[in-house]
């Protein structure tokens, strides 16, 4: 099936079978392979693309649910060479570990801020549910989601 | 994990997608969010040979005041439940329990109707929507009905539905002001309620279901009998697996299932009245 999609600006047009997870879509057919698959279970969140404009996990959306959409996956967020705010704050904070989850929770994160622009930090964790660090960083991870949003971290977790 | 190939068709309205289901029959299923079914298809629990896109359907998703209810419409996502101003006066836990379902991802393509028409005993939103005593519209090609949500899971991942019919509205009485309690109890943030509890207490009208505590969907019947009849929490909460089958799995025995039902259903009647 012929399917078009504007992925970061843009429009990318392809034939997929109806099977095809956008995710794959994203990674094989398209080449961007910052979209990580983890669980293919749709519980981790490292696969977390941004669907017009809301987060999704790709590996629960075929690419035919996609057609049309538009799609920003972690290669779309720099702007003329500079990282966007929120992979500048992952970096000051050292929001990272052995970074599989990171484009996911980069991703989730941005999708957070467009809902809730000033989260606390309960929020932050809240917002964040769907995506696993399985080095357990969260804290710091946390702490660059609330640095983004310009929020001052509140003392405890 | 890749689902077995199906061939794909895409509903421009709910119209078309009733052609689509009588054209194909018991081989088709309908796709509406894809969060419960297309994990059960990659893991090839579900092989259905076409899949009928429902998901663009804008039309079916709404939450309206419809004078005596709230009419919610099939297509509506969770995402949607869990900011609607409309729900937080008038059927709050609605809108809580929403705002329960997996995370921010799967509440930003699940759907109320998917999710009730999936059937899934441990899904959330059945729950509420038994405790609510609500009423699910199915739309065919000879006409629309009613169905009770009481009278809607008839088995495990089975509903009243019959194939040639889509789920197009779930109609909410109002609840404004009664006092609710959803309780969901697991080990992780986004993981599936071991048990949950839904209730809506207001005397003879009291509503209380059951998330994971058999095979379907369950309304405790005996508890909002109890509670009608003017018995306290502790009382009432005895009577919580009455209606229910326990089943064991990696979580839970059926005792500390039974014995997580009572307490939870206690839980909500005592926050249900607080």
């Amino acid at each position: 099936m012929r399917i078009t999609m504007t992925v970061n600006g843009r429009e990318r047009s392809s034939e997929v079978e109806p099977r095809t997870l956008l995710v794959h879509h994203i990674r094989e057919g398209l080449g961007l392979t910052g979209t990580n698959v983890g669980c293919d279970t749709s519980s981790c969140g490292a696969c977390t693309v941004l669907m017009d404009g809301e987060s999704v996990k790709s590996c629960t959306v075929l690419a035919v649910q996609a057609d049309g959409a538009d799609v920003t996956t972690i290669e779309g967020l720099a702007r003329d060479g500079e990282m966007h705010p929120m992979q500048q704050a992952f970096q000051r904070n050292h929001g990272l570990q052995c970074g599989f989850c990171t484009p996911g929770m980069v991703m989730a994160a941005v999708s957070l801020l467009e809902e809730v622009p000033h989260p606390t930090d309960r929020e932050v964790r809240l917002g964040l549910e769907g995506n696993l660090c399985r080095c357990t960083g969260y804290q710091n991870i946390v702490a660059a989601v609330l640095d983004a949003a310009g929020s001052t971290q509140e003392a405890g977790a | 994990m890749i689902p077995a190939p199906f061939d794909y068709a895409r509903a421009g309205s709910a119209e078309e997608a009733l052609s689509l289901l009588t054209e194909h029959g018991e081989d088709a299923k309908l796709l509406a969010g894809g969060h419960s079914l297309l994990p059960l298809m990659k893991l090839r629990l579900a092989q259905p040979s076409v899949l009928i896109d429902v998901g663009r359907l804008r039309d079916l998703s709404y939450i309206r005041d419809a004078g005596d209810h709230i009419a919610v419409g099939a297509l509506t996502r969770h995402h949607d439940l869990e900011t609607s101003d409309l729900l937080e006066t008038e059927a709050p836990i609605l809108k809580h329990a929403a705002g329960e379902v997996g995370d921010p991802q799967v509440r930003h393509r699940g759907t109320i109707g998917g999710s009730l028409a999936h059937a899934d005993p441990a899904s959330d939103l059945p729950a509420v929507v038994l405790a609510l005593k609500g009423t699910l519209v199915a739309r065919s090609p000879s006409g629309e009905r009613e169905i009770r949500a009481d009278e809607f899971f008839t088995g495990f991942l089975e509903s009243a539905l019959a194939p040639d019919e889509l789920l197009t509205e779930i109609r909410i009485p109002k609840v404004a002001g009664l006092g609710w309690s959803f309780q969901k109890f697991n080990r992780r943030a986004q993981d599936w309620a071991i048990v949950g509890v839904a209730a809506v207490v207001d005397g003879e009208r009291t509503g209380v279901g059951l998330v994971n505590m058999g095979s379907t969907p369950i309304r405790a019947a005996a508890v909002e009998a109890a509670v009608a009849g003017g018995a306290s929490a502790e009382e009432a909460a005895q009577r919580a697996v009455d209606d229910a089958e326990p089943q064991a799995d990696l979580n839970a025995s059926v005792e500390y299932r039974t014995h997580l039902a009572k307490v939870l259903v206690r839980r909500a009647l005592e926050e249900a009245r607080a």
